[in-house]
């Protein structure tokens, strides 16, 4: 599976200029609203004709300006989530899950029905009107229905951006599960950090209608340089690693990380598991030596990476512990006076609290 | 209570009007779908003429519609000679003139009534039935029409009623013969025409209530079924 998309649009004072390809996986595109996110999957699906460009799926071409090709939306497969669920009011859940159906190939590898109701739990809807259903609920359909349809890939539109947290937390282990149970190629669309940061295999951060960093998500995550367009709150960096002790006397969780490991209060996880560690850069602090006589209980060395202003007298800085990238927030001011430079080694306190198994 | 059983020309101008009234309502539906579309949907030079066009009979004295109806679809009218020529269909003092002339003068309440619902339907829903496959006239099929029903049928009661009530354009059009062009209203007026007609005319002025009572309840039910079932949030 390859998608590759070129487009270039303008939308009043806005302009879009942007080219990516997707080899499959969940690719998030990343950045505050109005930076061109919806734009990009809206001209994926044929909901919005691009001024110039090109999209193209494996070796199908959806959209070719300079040859006036535009395959209409209907033709494309590809299960478009919208931010709001817009399931169809006068059709029943079971229904409107099945709507796709009626127009997708026959041969095609349409997913059983039992099979999609059981992954997202909505088997005790099927009756309902969508009237009746909480946001969460609803969401849960939508994507339901959109699986059905037997799509190519999957666009989702900040499907979480809707919902309160408690139905956030509701839908997102759904989505994982979606992600590694389906193997259906996903196009994430999100402004979260946290939400990227758990589900996303590769991700492109856009700003101003154009794209400013793509790579794995580790990676772009914990570049220092962006953390401005991520915001204040929710900079940081994401690791990935495996469970590898549960202290249940204590509640804590042991996860081995590349060259390091980290303690964190969850003892819901199974010992094996794979999981990303998301760590906010407000909530690292560096130190010279060896901190002791601390509450902290997770305290890696690393070495210095690259210092970037972040406004407010603040600054970001990358910091290599063995090999698994960690991003600070501290003021100029303590900088300064730790002569922070970059090739120093030095001790990054992560507030336990602050961790959490996404 | 003699008085109260109706003669067979009663009768003739009670099934005349109703038949005239539905033939009107449902002819003039397809085109009154198209019309909302077209006002409600579409950019096209022109539009507000159109729309000028179709409220016309509305403003204009019932008797001046007629008057053009005659001119146009007359037997030596433009529209009419033609129809006449090559289709057979006339209109001129036939029950089928009276239904254009009533369809003329419900138009612009069925087209109101399924054009504000047409605005009302939110294009986002028509936009996620596109990406599940279906192609525009399945999402007209499946998506907008189950959600302007409510306005159809509103606009088809209001239709009918006014089908119902017309007397001016259709007496100008048509005139008043008994058992071809004779409906409920220009009945009742012929009535009062003559001496000794009031029994008559009560008559048929009951029947026209109970008609038009009928009618409105039946909206009213179908209304609260679809309602029911639409459930919009």
């Amino acid at each position: 599976m390859s998608l590759i998309v070129e487009a270039r649009h303008r939308l009043g004072q806005f302009s879009l200029d942007a080219a990516f390809t997707s080899a499959g996986g969940v690719t998030a595109l990343f950045g505050r609203s109005g930076s061109g996110k919806t734009s990009i999957v809206r001209i994926v699906a044929g909901l919005t004709r691009p001024d110039a460009g090109r999209v193209v799926l494996d070796d199908t071409v959806l959209v070719d300006t300079a040859r006036g090709i535009f395959v209409p939306r209907h033709k494309r497969r590809f299960g478009y989530v919208f931010q709001e669920a817009r399931l169809f009011p006068h059709l029943s859940v079971r229904r409107n899950l099945v709507y796709g159906r009626w127009f997708a190939p026959k041969s095609g590898h349409a997913e059983s029905f039992g099979r999609i109701v059981d992954l997202l739990g909505i088997g005790d809807l099927l009756e309902r009107r969508p009237g009746g259903l909480s946001g969460g609920e609803k969401q849960r359909v939508a994507i339901g229905r959109a699986l059905l349809s037997a799509p190519r890939m999957l666009l989702m539109d900040e499907p979480l951006a809707a919902l309160d947290d408690p139905r956030k937390a509701e839908i997102l282990p759904y989505l994982e599960r979606l992600r590694d149970e389906m193997r259906i190629p996903i196009i994430y669309v999100s402004h979260s950090v946290a939400e990227v940061a758990r589900i996303a295999d590769k991700v492109i951060v856009l700003a101003n209608g154009k794209i400013e960093a793509m790579g794995a998500a580790a990676e772009v995550l914990s570049e220092p340089a962006l953390s401005v367009s991520f915001g204040k709150h929710d900079a940081g960096s994401v690791l990935s690693g495996t469970v590898s002790a549960l202290d249940r006397r204590h509640g804590l969780a042991t996860i081995q990380l590349a060259g390091a490991e980290l303690h964190l209060p969850n003892v819901s996880i199974a010992i094996g598991l794979k999981v990303r560690v998301h760590i906010p850069a407000r909530d690292v602090m560096l130190a010279t030596v060896r901190p002791e006589g601390l509450s902290a209980l997770n305290i890696l060395e690393g070495r210095m990476g690259a210092i970037v202003a972040a406004g407010d007298g603040m600054v970001s800085i990358r910091i290599d512990c063995g090999g698994n990238p960690v991003l600070a927030r501290i003021t100029e001011l303590s900088r300064e006076r730790l002569d922070l430079q970059p090739g120093k080694m030095v001790f990054a306190i992560i507030k336990t609290v602050a961790l959490e198994a996404q | 209570m003699d008085w109260l059983s109706l003669s067979n020309e009663e009768w003739t101008a009670i099934g005349l009007s109703l038949r005239v009234s539905t033939v009107a309502m449902l002819a003039s539906l397809p085109f009154g779908i198209l019309v909302a579309l077209a006002l409600a949907r579409g950019k096209f030079w022109g539009k507000s003429l159109l729309n000028g066009i179709v409220h016309l009979p509305l403003i204009l004295p019932p008797v001046v519609t007629g008057f053009i109806l005659l001119l146009l679809f007359g037997r030596r009218g433009p529209i009419g000679a033609f129809l006449d020529q090559y289709f057979g269909i006339v209109f001129s003092f036939r029950w089928t003139g009276a239904a254009l002339a009533c369809a003329v003068m419900g138009f612009p309440l069925l087209v109101r009534s399924i054009r504000l619902s047409i605005e009302m339907v939110d294009r986002k829903l028509e936009e996620a039935a596109g990406t599940l496959g279906a192609n525009p006239a399945w999402v007209f099929a499946t998506v907008t029409l189950p959600l302007i029903l409510p306005g159809i049928i509103a606009g088809m009661i209001l239709c009918f009623a006014k089908a119902m009530g017309e007397f001016g354009a259709t007496i100008t059009f048509v005139s008043n013969i008994p058992g071809e062009t004779q409906t409920l209203s220009a009945a009742i007026y012929a009535f009062t025409q003559v001496p000794g007609g009031d029994a008559g005319a009560l008559r048929l002025t009951i029947v026209a209530i109970a008609i038009s009572m009928a009618a409105l309840l039946a909206s009213e039910f179908m209304a609260y079924v679809i309602g029911r079932r639409v459930d919009i949030e």
